[in-house]
């Protein structure tokens, strides 16, 4: 339905090439390639279970996400075998759909290991984003998923990623909250910076494009069995879907 | 604040060994002090108001009527080590006894410090008077050197009389070769409180008790905390014990333990023998190696109106924990020492700030080698 996208990416940021990704043994993704350059935002869409979690997990270098062909380069380094830390200081980020609770574990407690940022500056970044009252509760124990998202987006804003990765980080929000973390996201992705200074990237996934309300896309790849089927530009392929489903993707052989 | 009267024989590793069970010789933060050396009493004070801090021989020689509360939940017969105790012709320990309507901000401190092979024996008898409420911070440690035949018999009543308070919080640091053996027991009056915690983050070879508490009072309130590490040949063998026996009376017994390769058995029992009490037991353990972690919470309801429940739970840590902080630039190491950190933080309601950091910091000794 869409043309296959020709771009040529700037510098770049993430190169995936050619990947195949096996969980429990089971095959999910098939030969995917991905590339998104610096200052470059692209938006994952597909329908439940076509492995847009699963590849956002595998580049960020999760365990039980068997990579058995191919590579994945960030700012130019192969990180296909690094742990997930290495990979985190590199200046990857993402943010987690279900965070699991850790008893005991504080949320600025955690936010000061990640970050070695001051108290003060803390109680800045968590103000940004309503949860100065959170910084004493075990992370993310009764949190409610508007309140785990703004939790999330904290912890990326302290951490500071050069490349965010955002699995529907619009689910579950209420839409009061929408636009504050549709505003707090396009920071941590440089844009309120001007394009030619913008230096930050992002892979999202959404299923209702709410998010792409405050944050500007470059591209749009539509994922499908495991595989990146097309590109295009991502408000108008989720246009299609709105209006069609997946129906056509799915059946898609190009 | 006077300073700790402190023998000469005390060397610069005693006193290290002291403040890591919360013993602040220089009493910049304490309002009262028992210090006890091997049998020697070294020292007895307290500066607040209404309260009385003294050795029990002393005690027993002024305050005749110290008689009711002199092996009175504690029984003389109970087993070897209160025979052993009972059979001393001078009887070591202290007595503290908080008068009406008194009260400290400042927690007392009673050390019991063992420096020679040998069984030191203690006996303890803790009293508020009604409306009285006594926080006191028990450390219990040993010299680095005292090796085989090293013991401590410790016998501790207390009487929470009417709408008074008593945190204990007994912190421990013995030796491989230790043999320690606590005999508590409390009784609580109406609206009365007991907060019993207790942090052994260093190697032991034996601690066996099972403090027991009887809420006879209406609306009386126990709370056992225990936060326990077991290293390779340590085994701790604890409990605690809630009978509650009058209307209202509730309980809350609590503990984590973790083992690095050493045995730990979790006992807990809660009796509800009266309509309207609660009670609930819980148990987290760590297996960090192999090792023993046995949780035995019993729950033992006789009247309709009676709610109990119990969860205990065993495990290793989540490697999706570890996984998100290391997405948070934690390395495996640090993500690892975070959730354990994490795991053993129990914050217990109505404990001073003081007493409070004190069990932090006992808890961050262990916090290396994980």
């Amino acid at each position: 339905m869409f043309p296959r996208g020709q771009y040529n990416p700037g510098t770049a940021m993430l190169d995936v090439k050619d990947l195949h990704v096996e969980v429990g043994g089971k095959k999910i993704l098939h030969d995917i390639n991905l590339q998104i350059g610096e200052g470059e935002t692209h938006v994952l869409m597909g329908p439940n279970g076509s492995g847009k979690s699963t590849l956002l997990m595998t580049i960020m270098g999760f365990s039980g996400f068997t990579v058995t062909q191919g590579s994945i380069r960030f700012k130019g380094k192969d990180v296909t075998g690094l742990p997930v830390n290495e990979r985190a200081k590199m200046g990857m980020g993402i943010m987690f759909q279900r965070p699991p609770t850790i008893s005991g574990l504080k949320l600025g407690k955690l936010l000061t290991a990640a970050s070695g940022e001051t108290k003060e500056e803390i109680e800045t970044y968590a103000k940004a984003v309503n949860m100065e009252r959170f910084l004493e509760r075990d992370i993310n124990k009764g949190f409610s998923g508007g309140e785990i998202k703004r939790s999330e987006i904290l912890q990326l804003s302290v951490q500071h990623p050069d490349f965010v990765m955002l699995d529907e980080p619009e689910s579950g929000v209420d839409l009061e909250n929408i636009s504050l973390i549709g505003t707090t996201i396009g920071k941590l992705l440089d844009k309120d910076k001007h394009i030619v200074h913008r230096k930050k990237s992002g892979l999202i996934i959404t299923h209702t494009g709410f998010i792409l309300d405050y944050i500007d896309t470059n591209q749009g790849h539509m994922m499908c069995d495991g595989m990146i089927k097309c590109h295009g530009a991502a408000r108008e392929m989720l246009k299609e879907i709105r209006e069609r489903g997946y129906k056509e993707c799915m059946e898609c052989r190009k | 604040m006077q300073k700790v009267n402190v023998p000469g024989s005390l060397t610069a590793e005693d006193r290290d060994r002291m403040a890591q069970v919360g013993i602040d010789l220089a009493m910049t933060s304490r309002c009262g002090s028992y210090l006890q050396l091997n049998q020697d009493v070294a020292h007895a004070t307290c500066s607040e108001s209404g309260i009385e801090v003294m050795s029990i021989a002393d005690a027993l020689e002024r305050y005749p009527e110290l008689e009711k509360n002199y092996w009175k939940v504690v029984s003389r017969d109970k087993d070897d080590m209160t025979k052993h105790v009972a059979a001393q012709k001078e009887p070591r320990g202290y007595v503290i006894i908080g008068r009406k309507g008194s009260k400290n901000i400042l927690p007392i401190q009673a050390c019991l410090y063992l420096g020679k092979e040998q069984i030191q024996s203690v006996h303890n008898i803790i009293i508020a008077e009604e409306d009285a409420e006594l926080h006191i911070v028990s450390g219990c440690a040993s010299a680095r050197h005292v090796g085989k035949g090293g013991a401590h018999y410790g016998i501790s009543e207390f009487y929470v009389g009417k709408n008074a308070k008593i945190s204990f919080t007994m912190i421990h640091t013995w030796g491989e070769e230790i043999e320690v053996y606590p005999r508590s027991a409390a009784l609580l009056e109406e609206g009365a409180t007991f907060l019993s915690n207790y942090v052994c983050m260093q190697p032991v070879k034996k601690v066996q008790m099972y403090p027991t508490a009887t809420l006879a009072g209406e609306r009386s309130v126990a709370r056992f905390s225990s936060v326990v590490i077991a290293s390779p040949g340590s085994s701790m063998d604890l409990g605690s014990r809630a009978i509650l026996a009058a209307k209202g009376a509730s309980a809350e017994l609590i503990t984590r333990a973790i083992t690095r390769g050493g045995t730990i058995i979790s006992r807990g029992e809660i009796q509800g023998k009266v309509d309207g009490t609660r009670g609930h037991l819980e148990c987290k353990g760590l297996i960090l190696k192999d090792g023993l972690i046995h949780a035995i919470p019993e729950i033992h309801g006789e009247v309709v109106g009676t709610e109990l429940s119990h969860e205990a739970a065993v495990g290793k840590i989540a490697q999706e924990e570890i996984e998100y902080l290391m997405a948070r630039g934690l390395s495996e190491e640090e993500a690892t020492a975070t959730i354990i950190r994490g795991f053993l933080d129990v914050k217990i309601q109505g404990l001073p700030d003081a007493l409070q950091q004190q069990i932090d910091a006992a808890i961050d000794t262990a916090e290396s080698g994980f």
